[in-house]
């Protein structure tokens, strides 16, 4: 498997009015060729951020980026980080893709789904422009868009919510992208319509060897699709691994929280949802230890008040399940068992 | 299409009729004898009797309301015999202090008001939207300030000041443009004088505008580029030219076409100040005239005009903004 995308020590900063907003802070993630690798968090962890990073859509000036994305584009690898406006522009929508949280408004309402789409390819294949409309009626139809040819005439209203994610997708995958980003591509969906964009997703993965990076905060859909996750909060990784590792052997007491905090249907009657107390940190005033130690139930554990003077390393016993925290991962490992007990229940 | 264009349009009769009615009503019931005043100076019972009769206001007010429809449509003749005339249709009533059909009157303000108008919106239109945009694609830097303090200054700076001004540097100290003593000179006749005649009142009236457009434009630009879509158009690859000027523009092209349909409208009703400053012989000085001299046929024609053209802009707006954004059905 061919390496698509490497994330190295990745620093985003927005300089605002009240302070330096450090929304990634020193993350590092690799994607393969056919993989998908999750992004989980909740709003304000730095995931949507570290995605249009990998994109180059930051606005230069607005965010600073220090580190390095490094993205194979045929032979050669191109930082972005360091890259000009052009080479950057030149590997959108043809090496890297990305698709959107909300598909009612990420399509331009004014110009005709199949304009949209040739759009995408005549960018960067100027002057093609019947192959052009010929690949945007193919893609709409890999999507599973009825009557692709019409289709293609019609405009961005004239779809409904999980219709327009599949434009969206086509759209996305108009000049076959190596990588493609995925952020929150089913969370403004239907619960029905969120699982067929999944297939869809997975199918088109095999179909074109493409490698996901996938943006969510919705921990089934994790479990569903991917292969390798980051749980991500206040701009750092706190957990990486395998999903099996993170789902059936979480090792930081966040992705732990997590977990417990994912409703289900329980044959055991109602039991109340365990929420993890208090609030996600200011991005501005991060504290000085370990991000997660003010609502962590476990730094009692950990020796002394390191949880609140150090910052936790990502280490592991294992290099491919790695997590940040105080606590001894033995003692960690005696101690969320019960917890995970009552998860599996 | 075709029934909301039938629909509008018998709304847009029903609306000005209402207004008719009551700008007529209004008229009527001012405390004037429309008869004293139509007889001059020299004036005795006898002629100001021979006048009401001549005139219809002996009739009853419903009556002149219909007489007064009824030559829209079909002009009306005043007395007979050989003290009588006919103002043709459209008539709109005869103006006692002119000596002249109401519908001459506003046949020679007409051309010179859309020449003004027209003119304008279109200085008003490339010069406002241009620095809008640029106001916006480098919002925070220079070219963003320097628009800012045109904008402050149009918004700010009544008409008569810039247009005394204009007048006064422009024309008198610089002599730049030659002080026209002609008066207006239809474009077709003579466009250079035409141009003469009208570029300095077109300055004065698209400084206000400009300043205005600026503003709206630079908004709507910068709203625009924070949308979804124009994300997901750099996610493309698409050059940030493109999407400046195509993805973007596309959106803010529709409420800028809105804002210039109504503002034209109203500067059909007469730019009074303007036309009274550069002294054009336009639809506002006539307006003002009348006014001062309880000229009523003439006033209420031109209020009748002006309440028809926005009612009919609106309609022409609803119709466009059809075509310009697909979400509207009609």
């Amino acid at each position: 498997m061919a390496e698509l995308l490497r994330i190295e020590n990745l620093h985003v900063a927005f300089p605002t009015d009240d302070g330096l907003v450090r929304a990634v802070d020193g993350v590092s993630l690799t994607l393969n060729e056919g993989e998908t690798v999750a992004i989980v968090g909740e709003s304000g962890s730095g995931k949507t951020v570290s995605g249009l990073s990998v994109m180059g859509l930051h606005k230069k000036g607005a965010a600073q980026l220090t580190g390095s994305i490094f993205v194979k584009d045929g032979d050669h690898g191109v930082d972005i980080v360091s890259a000009s406006e052009e080479e950057i522009r030149s590997l959108r929508g043809r090496t890297v893709a990305m698709i959107f949280q909300d598909p009612m408004s990420s399509l331009h309402p004014y110009y005709r789904i199949g304009n949209q789409l040739s759009e995408g390819y005549l960018v960067h294949n100027p002057g093609k422009k019947k192959d052009a409309l010929k690949r945007a009626v193919e893609m709409l139809d890999l999507v599973g868009i009825a009557e692709p040819d019409q289709r293609a005439n019609d405009y961005p209203h004239q779809f409904s919510g999980g219709m327009r994610q599949r434009v969206m997708i086509a759209m996305a995958l108009m000049n076959s992208p190596r990588i493609l980003i995925a952020d929150e591509p089913t969370t403004a969906l239907d619960v029905t319509v969120q699982a067929q964009i999944l297939i869809l997703l997975a199918s088109l993965q095999k179909e074109f060897n493409m490698g996901i990076l996938l943006i969510t905060h919705d921990l089934g859909v994790v479990a569903q699709v991917a292969d390798r996750v980051s749980v991500m909060y206040g701009g750092r990784i706190v957990e990486q691994g395998s999903v099996d590792d993170v789902f059936y052997k979480p090792a930081a007491p966040y992705t732990l929280g997590l977990l417990k905090s994912v409703p289900r249907i329980s044959t055991h009657g109602s039991a109340r949802l365990k929420a993890i107390p208090g609030q996600p940190p200011s991005l501005i005033n991060l504290p000085t230890g370990c991000a997660f130690a003010p609502r962590c139930e476990f730094s009692a554990h950990a020796q002394g008040d390191i949880c609140a003077t150090a910052r936790p390393e990502l280490l592991g016993s294992r290099p491919e399940h790695l997590s940040r925290c105080h606590v001894l991962e033995a003692t960690r490992d005696r101690l969320f068992i019960d917890e995970l007990k009552e998860v599996r229940a | 299409m075709l029934n909301f264009v039938s629909r509008r349009v018998f709304l847009a009769v029903i609306t000005l009729l209402v207004v008719s009615a009551v700008v007529f009503a209004i008229f009527s019931l001012l405390p004037f004898d429309p008869a004293a005043l139509s007889c001059g100076q020299k004036c005795t019972d006898t002629i100001i009797a021979g006048n009401r009769i001549k005139l219809g206001f002996d009739r009853p007010l419903y009556m002149q309301y219909a007489l007064f429809l009824s030559g829209i449509f079909f002009g009306r003749t005043y007395g007979s015999g050989a003290a009588g005339f006919t103002c043709p249709a459209p008539s709109f009533g005869y103006s006692y202090n002119e000596n002249a059909c109401v519908s001459d009157l506003l046949r020679q303000a007409i051309p010179v008001t859309i020449s003004l108008a027209l003119g304008a919106l279109i200085i008003w239109l490339i010069t406002g939207v241009s620095l809008g945009i640029i106001a916006a694609r480098f919002k925070n830097k220079w070219p963003d300030r320097v628009s800012s303090i045109f904008v402050l200054l149009g918004t700010s700076l009544p008409t008569f000041v810039t247009g005394l001004a204009l007048l006064i540097w422009v024309t008198i100290k610089w002599k730049l443009v030659p002080l026209s003593l002609i008066g207006y000179t239809p474009l077709w006749e003579d466009p250079i004088k035409f141009f003469q005649f009208f570029i300095l009142p077109w300055i004065t009236l698209a400084i206000a505008y400009a300043a205005l457009y600026t503003r709206f434009t630079r908004a709507a630009v910068l709203e625009t580029l924070g949308e979804d879509y124009i994300r997901t158009a750099r996610a493309k690859g698409v050059k940030e030219r493109t999407v400046l000027f195509k993805h973007t523009m596309r959106a803010v092209f529709a409420p800028i076409i809105t804002l210039a349909g109504l503002d034209f409208a109203g500067l059909i009703g007469g730019a009074i100040i303007t036309e009274t400053i550069f002294n054009l012989p336009g639809l506002g000085r006539l307006t003002l005239r009348s006014t001062f001299e309880f000229d009523l046929p003439v006033v209420l024609a031109t209020t009748l005009l002006a309440a028809a053209v926005v009612i009919i802009m609106n309609l022409v707006i609803d119709m466009l903004y059809a075509v310009l954004d697909p979400r509207v059905r009609i």
